[in-house]
């Protein structure tokens, strides 16, 4: 099959599901480019990622929208635009830009629904670009999805890889909520296997990335491809694991991960945002409430320390949990479990 | 009328020490040694000595994402800038800030800023304890055309203007926000019309020269100075670079900055106006030059040599203590 990467899979979903249905509108800074410029070429950025190229050609100033820098009227215009019966994608660019318009996301989207009896919907997407590793600094960095996920109202995605990001955004515009879409930087260039037509992933299913044994290990977002990597190394020791990618952290599959612990006994959740109040530890509570039984040994929750997301090359590589750690961790919780069993 | 020489040139080495600082990271960054991404201030340096040579180490100056000219001429140390962008240990901000972020108290410099329009409020607080401690004191706050559109720094201006702060809005205008011309992006496309429109005076000059920039803002701060609120300053100028480095630039006209070099190349204008009033020699100028030369090279040579911080540098700074 033909691979690409997860920033041109959730182009093509955005191309895709643009053609098919004339209400969904994009808006953004330079989510086009080139308004204003000297030069005369539009479509000079294509967002400031590339994910939103080609869309103003192909479907015109009315519906892909350039914005100034405006965070809390571009998700305010989007959550106006829903209520009018359109189906906006708003781009935030970098995730932390949710600190200049949260008003707009989780008192305004998040509660409509709610607050107004049932009786309308606020069916926009906000793309944001989230995550460290890039030593874009503390302000361009973070992970802040577990803020968010703990808003009643809101759905939160945290893709993996492109084929998921495609089928996971078309599902996204056709939802009725408010969904906020996680894009990992370092994924962007990342190419999977990637289907060209029309397909959607349910939301709220996690994907089990790997069958094993004697651990279920959940990774969110690029943490996904770094249990992969522990996964292989661990392998040559017979080491083996059932890895789930949750997709979706809200809804959240919790579930199926109760299944697995029933025969693994183990659980490690690798989450890149900083510890506390992570969705790491909404996961390890929620299996303490409800699947305590299965539990061999006590739930590790892999993490960045609770600091923001430094600059310097060294202490960001020290900062996310990596391959290595990732392997260390697996490594330690089961000699242990061993020696206490 | 002739600024004091020793104001020229200060003013003259200050641009200088901008241009080149940023000329030679430009080329650094080609070698992969720099860590993240990096906004440079070249073609703008007037404003930032225009301003901020009327400032005092007790006037404060909130920046930007490209803030490497206006923390140097703030008078933030370039030996300890360079090592923060290398992301060094004995960086400014112990190399956990980097480009983006680099900041000093005891200058006044209240932080560069990877928020757009994260700046302005936070100059109106330092404004506020200005005129608490009645000394004259004034907060800058410097933002791009591309800052104008934000809520942020319209409530910011409106606050000033309400508590009567001394708060002077610098706005450097180098008609693009990232991808996108101002032209576009600003309603108006007068940004000191919206200042006064908010209950302040505005002024806008030409951003490439220096004594137009140093002009405007001795106006402006005679009445922020002295108890008579917020004011304005729209200062028209040009990037000689990217929008970041790596940015191809295909919202611009091919040869507008090779135009825009030749024409508004604010330390050859300088050159030329001291020249011609017979204010400076160039051989004066010429030596700043070297000076300057050699000072940006030992930094580039420290900081390429400099150690890096140490994983147990990351859990520290977060709190006073915890
Ligand atoms: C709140 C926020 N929105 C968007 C960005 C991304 N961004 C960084 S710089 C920039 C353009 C700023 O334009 P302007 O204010 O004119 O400053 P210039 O880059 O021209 O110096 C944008 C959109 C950001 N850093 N912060
Ligand atoms: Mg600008």
């Amino acid at each position: 099959m033909r691979q690409i990467s997860m920033r041109d899979a959730i182009n093509e979903a955005l191309h895709l599901e643009m053609a098919r249905d004339p209400r969904v509108i994009v808006l953004g800074e330079d989510v086009s480019g080139g308004a204003g410029g000297t030069s005369g070429q539009r479509d000079a950025a294509g967002g400031v990622f590339g994910v939103t190229k080609g869309l103003l050609p192909k479907f015109g100033e009315d519906r892909v929208i350039d914005t100034p820098i405006s965070e809390s009227a571009i998700i305010g215009a989007a959550n106006g635009a829903a209520l009018a019966g359109l189906r906006p994608v708003a781009e935030l660019m970098f995730a932390d830009f949710l600190g200049v318009c949260f008003d707009q996301v989780f008192n305004q989207a998040a509660k409509f629904r709610y607050m107004f009896g049932g009786k309308t919907s606020c069916p926009i997407v906000i793309r944001a670009a989230t995550g460290a590793g890039m030593n874009m600094g503390a302000q361009h960095s973070q992970s802040m999805y577990a803020m968010v996920t703990g808003v009643p109202g809101l759905k939160v995605v945290v893709p993996s890889n492109a084929y998921d990001a495609k089928g996971l955004m078309l599902t996204a515009i056709r939802d009725d909520d408010p969904v906020i879409f996680f894009e990992h930087k370092a994924l962007y260039p990342r190419k999977s296997d990637v289907p060209e037509g029309d397909y959607t992933l349910p939301f709220g299913e996690a994907n089990l990335v790997r069958e094993g044994e004697h651990v279920t290990v959940v990774a969110i977002g690029r943490m996904v491809s770094f249990a992969e990597k522990a996964l292989d190394a661990l392998a040559a020791d017979g080491i083996t694991a059932d890895l789930l990618d949750p997709r979706t952290l809200s809804p959240l599959d919790d579930e199926t991960i109760y299944e697995s612990l029933d025969n693994t006994g183990h659980l490690v959740i690798i989450d890149e945002s900083p510890p506390r109040c992570s969705v790491a530890a909404d996961i390890a509570g929620l299996v303490a409430s409800n699947a305590f039984h299965s539990l061999k040994a006590p739930i590790v929750q892999l993490t960045p320390p609770h600091t923001p997301v430094p600059f310097a090359r060294e202490l960001e590589r020290a900062y996310v949990p990596g391959p290595q750690a990732i392997e260390a961790a697996i490594r330690k919780m089961l000699k242990e479990s061993r020696a206490a069993s | 009328m002739s600024l004091p020489r020793d104001l020229l040139l200060r003013a003259y080495r200050q641009m200088k020490t901008i241009r080149e600082f940023e000329e030679r990271l430009h080329v650094e960054i080609q070698t992969g040694e720099i860590p993240g991404f990096t906004h440079l201030y070249s073609g703008q340096e007037a404003v930032a000595v225009g301003v901020c040579e009327h400032l005092s180490d007790q006037d404060w100056i909130a920046s930007t994402h490209r803030g490497h000219g206006h923390c140097i001429a703030k008078g933030c140390d370039v030996q300890g800038m360079m090592l923060e962008i290398y992301g060094r240990r004995d960086g400014l901000c112990k190399g956990k800030g980097g480009s983006m972020h680099i900041a000093d108290m005891t200058k006044g410099m209240l932080g560069a800023n990877a928020i757009v329009g994260g700046g302005p409020p936070i100059a109106v607080g330092a404004g506020i304890a200005c005129k608490i401690a009645k000394c004259g004191n004034v907060a800058v706050a410097f933002g791009g055309d591309g800052s104008a559109n934000q809520g942020t720094v319209f409530e910011a201006m409106n606050l000033a203007v309400v508590l009567r702060a001394p708060v002077i809005f610098v706005f450097e205008n180098n008609g693009y926000s990232e991808h996108t011309g101002a032209s576009y992006a600003v309603g108006s496309g007068d940004i000191a019309g919206r200042a006064r429109g908010f209950g302040m005076p505005a002024e806008t000059c030409d951003g490439s020269d220096f004594f137009a920039v140093y002009d405007a803002m001795a106006k402006l701060l005679k009445t922020a100075r002295a108890g008579g609120g917020p004011a304005t300053l729209e200062a028209k100028t040009t990037r000689f670079f990217g929008h970041f480095e790596g940015d191809p630039m295909l919202y611009r006209a091919k040869d507008e900055v090779a135009r825009h070099r030749e024409q508004m190349d604010c330390l050859q204008i300088f050159r030329d106006r001291v020249g011609k009033e017979g204010w400076l020699q160039s051989a004066e100028l010429d030596a700043i030059d070297t000076d300057v030369m050699a000072l940006i090279d030992s930094s580039v040579a420290k900081s390429r040599a400099a150690v890096p911080p140490s994983a147990s540098d990351l859990l520290t700074d977060v709190y006073v203590s915890y």
